[in-house]
């Protein structure tokens, strides 16, 4: 008997296909574990589950009854309880307030019986490690203590089934242990529990099944003991070969390695920032590409973000051209010549509103300036310069960048950052959410660059592009780097095994 | 294919006037208003009424000029009246070392103001609409201190040039208010300063990205809001002929707020509109004089404000959802 199981359910949103037809099926006492990218449709898949989107084709049922969630309201109160990454309870009231908000005891006169609602919250909390004073503001609270509330919050409720969405992203080990041994629990009273996260370690020591999405579509569902890890990230990232045989590979012409013997443009030591960099360290040559490798969530934004000064770093050095980047800003790092191509184009890239032309000289506005007042015959030259060279298909300079394209408002970003002359290039995931053809000259734009002498470094998402687009690939895990891939070793199914490999690191 | 094109055309036209609307809407309202007023309002087509309505509306257009900015960086200045009571505070103290030392201090005034908003704001990381409270609500209470709540009466005639004086012909103070819209429209348009500013009301994560002075670009404009609105606290002064800190420039940002608003500059930043805003605050003062002319009352005056406001915002929104 299924606890919920949904059979081919599908989900279109304008232009994409979030959702293909895919079934899933959750058992009373499993730990499930849903992994897959981003843009795989694991958070559509949990959206449709809680009743926040509805589906456009299959069914859903609950068990074993046809169901359908109108509201997110109906889903919690058929059982089913979400706990997402950032906590979402009230942070101003106190700890047993969040956690009988909407139904409080109350007494003889109706009204909230605090002694009550306190004594019971401490003896609930302390299943959960929690052993703080139940009176305190939930905010003060650390986040794992606020996530354990929210988790006890959720079960409270009569839940059947109790999906987790990257619980684990900000606690600290010994709560991830608590979190587990809460799961354990759960699981030997018969809830179903839908568990994300791209923590190999953790989904191997918490999970029964596994279900793997990529690009909408299920790839894989079954036991986990079943399924080698390097089977699991292989499914994850790789493609599969019909698709490769109809996209063609990648544009990129070779591996861009370099001049072996030339110092490093880029030197990075020792970056830390708590929770999500540990050390990482490594160097980048003129006319090199190196990539950044691993899971979503192991760093590799953070990474590229810090060296751009927009990521808080606790310690580390970052070198460009020899001369140290003391605390970094994005207005020093421009100044230094690094040049941050953000993974979220719309909200960290482009201004929608202003327009092509706005957009590409953004950044060099001193430069093509005199006294403050700007030189359109300047600024015109580089426009024009980088709409040519890039390709870029706009009816005119003056267009409004939001109405182009995804291709097209990824190479204004391009031409924004080549605009400053740049002597390190930090791409995250450069052709996502591109078409095919624009893909492909964004590709090999990438090793023009490097070929000039530029030090790129590449985070990509997609295995072959990253393999095949860089010389060297380093491989981070959980804000670690955990290997290094070079010559031969810059393969798919090498980088796939340097993720795979279990964590020896103690927490 | 024919039959195709036929049954689209109203809908094509049905778009072009959602586009056209909240661009030229206002100009179109005003053209409406005077042409109404022509025909049925006596004495509106006279030298002299033109002359006090472009006095009126002057100072609101200043004020408006540079609210118009801080709302193009996404943000808001409640403080303006505030600052306008502050500089009209300082001029009868400091007149006695003459006119230009006066307006010296008036401005700096200013530009006191402002830098506390920029820095609450840019720094500290205040919403705009809580930074600018604090002087919304403490500097009028500042220049009453100052003022020792006292009316005074002006006398200095070089200082009074500026409210009563007339250049070929037109009000000083008119003169003024065009060319600080000018000035404000050439900052926009052609400068650093003004891209910068649009760049950062249009997505602030991108331009901090993009290695701009987010912060100090952020403090300079909610400076210059700040000394355009003083340049609007002396002006009135000038005018009225006295200086009182617990009246002058009392609601003007609301008028302002209202000028930007109905003048197409949408409060979600990136765009700012300055002739929209000369064009909104002209439209404001219109209706206020035609209903004024027709003896209404002011609360209809007010509330037939609230539906041109009403109809601005909704006419912004249809677009951005277009």
């Amino acid at each position: 008997m299924a606890l919920l199981e949904v059979n081919d359910v599908s989900k279109i949103f304008p232009g994409v296909r979030a959702l293909d037809q895919v079934s899933f099926t959750l058992q009373p006492g499993e730990v499930h574990a849903l992994v897959g990218e981003n843009g795989a449709g694991k958070s559509t898949l949990i959206k449709v589950l809680t009743g926040v989107y509805q589906p456009d084709g299959g069914e859903l049922s609950y068990r074993d009854a046809p169901a359908q969630f109108g509201t997110p309201m109906d889903a919690q109160q058929a059982g089913i309880s979400t706990i997402y990454q950032e906590v979402n309870l009230v942070p101003l009231m106190s700890v047993a307030q969040n956690l009988f908000l909407g139904r409080e005891p109350r007494t003889g006169l109706g009204l909230i019986d605090r002694k009550r609602m306190d004594r019971e919250a401490r003896e609930i909390l302390t299943g959960y490690g929690v052993t703080t004073d139940v009176r305190r503001q939930l905010g003060t609270l650390a986040l794992g203590a606020q996530q354990m509330v929210a988790l006890a919050r959720a079960v409270m409720v009569d839940a059947k089934v109790v999906i987790m969405d990257e619980p684990t992203s900000s606690l600290e080990p010994r709560e991830v242990q608590t979190l587990f041994g809460v799961i354990r629990d759960l699981h030997a009273r018969g809830i179903g529990i839908v568990y994300v996260s791209h923590r190999l370690d953790e989904l191997y020591q918490i999970c029964d099944t596994v279900t793997i999405l990529r690009d909408g579509k299920l790839v894989h569902t079954g036991k986990l003991a079943d399924l080698e890890r390097i089977k699991l990230v292989s499914l994850m990232l790789g493609r599969d070969m019909a698709e490769v045989r109809r996209e063609g590979a990648t544009a990129f012409s070779g591996a861009a390695t370099g001049d072996t013997d030339a110092p490093p443009v880029l030197r990075v030591r020792k970056l830390n920032s708590r929770h999500k960099l540990h050390d990482v360290s490594f160097d980048v040559r003129p006319g090199e590409v190196v990539g950044l490798g691993g899971l979503l969530g192991a760093g590799r934004s953070e990474t590229i973000k810090a060296i751009g000064g927009a990521y808080h770093l606790d310690s580390g050095d970052i070198q460009v051209d020899g001369k140290d980047l003391k605390k970094p800003t994005p207005v020093r790092a421009v100044e230094f010549g690094i040049a941050v191509q953000p993974e979220d184009r719309k909200a960290e890239g482009i201004v929608p509103g202003l327009s092509v032309r706005e957009n590409i000289a953004l950044a060099v506005l001193p430069r093509v300036s005199r006294f403050g007042f700007v030189s359109d015959s300047k600024v015109n030259e580089i426009v024009d310069r980088y709409i040519k060279r890039l390709r870029i298909k706009a009816s005119s300079p003056d267009q409004a960048v939001g109405d182009l394209s995804g291709g097209n408002q990824q190479k204004v970003l391009l031409a924004r950052l080549l605009a400053t002359d740049p002597k390190v290039l930090l791409l995250d995931e450069p052709t996502r959410g591109i078409d095919v053809g624009a893909k492909a000259e964004v590709q090999s734009l990438i090793d023009e660059l490097a070929a000039e002498g530029l030090g790129v470094v590449l985070v990509s998402s997609d295995a072959e592009e990253l393999v095949e687009g860089s010389g060297r690939v380093v491989v981070l895990r959980d804000g670690v780097v955990v290997g290094t891939l070079t010559g031969d070793q810059v393969t798919t199914e090498d980088l796939m095994a340097t993720i795979a490999t279990e964590a020896t690191r103690e927490h | 294919m024919s039959t195709e094109t036929v049954a689209a055309r109203p809908l094509v036209d049905a778009a072009k006037i959602k586009a056209w609307l909240p661009k030229y809407g206002v100009y179109a309202a005003i053209v409406l208003l005077v042409v109404y007023n022509i025909f049925f309002t006596p004495y509106f087509a006279t030298w002299s009424n033109l002359r006090i309505q472009l006095i009126q509306v002057a100072p609101i257009v200043i004020v408006a000029l540079g609210m118009a900015l801080v709302i193009g960086t996404e943000g808001i200045d409640l403080s303006v009246g505030s600052v306008m009571a502050l500089a009209a505070a300082f001029i009868p103290l400091y007149l006695g070392y003459g006119v230009v030392a006066a307006i010296l201090v008036a401005l700096l005034a200013g530009v006191a103001v402002g830098l506390i908003n920029g820095i609450l704001v840019a720094r500290v990381g205040l919403q705009p609409i809580v930074a600018t409270l604090a002087l919304f609500v403490g500097g009028r209470g500042l220049a009453v201190v100052i003022s020792e709540g006292k009316l005074v009466d002006i006398r200095n005639q070089d200082f009074l040039y500026l409210g009563a004086g007339d250049l070929l012909g037109i009000p000083v103070l008119v003169w003024i208010a065009a060319l600080l819209v000018l000035v404000v429209g050439f900052v926009v348009r052609r400068t650093v300063f003004g891209r910068r500013l649009l760049a950062i009301g249009g997505n602030r994560p991108a331009a901090e990205l993009a290695g701009l002075p987010v912060k100090r670009v952020l403090i300079t404009v909610y400076v210059v809001c700040a000394v355009l609105a003083s340049i609007a606290g002396l002006l009135s002064v000038a005018r009225i002929q006295s200086s009182d800190a617990s009246s002058v420039g009392l609601l003007i940002e609301l008028s302002a707020i209202t000028a930007v608003v109905v003048g197409g500059t949408p409060l979600t930043g990136g765009k700012v509109r300055v002739l929209g805003t000369v064009a909104g605050a002209l439209l404001m003062q219109l209706v206020i004089a035609t209903m004024i002319k027709h003896n209404l009352q002011p609360s209809t005056t007010e509330m037939v404000q609230a539906v041109i406001i009403l109809i601005a915002v909704y006419v912004a929104r249809e677009r951005k959802t277009r």
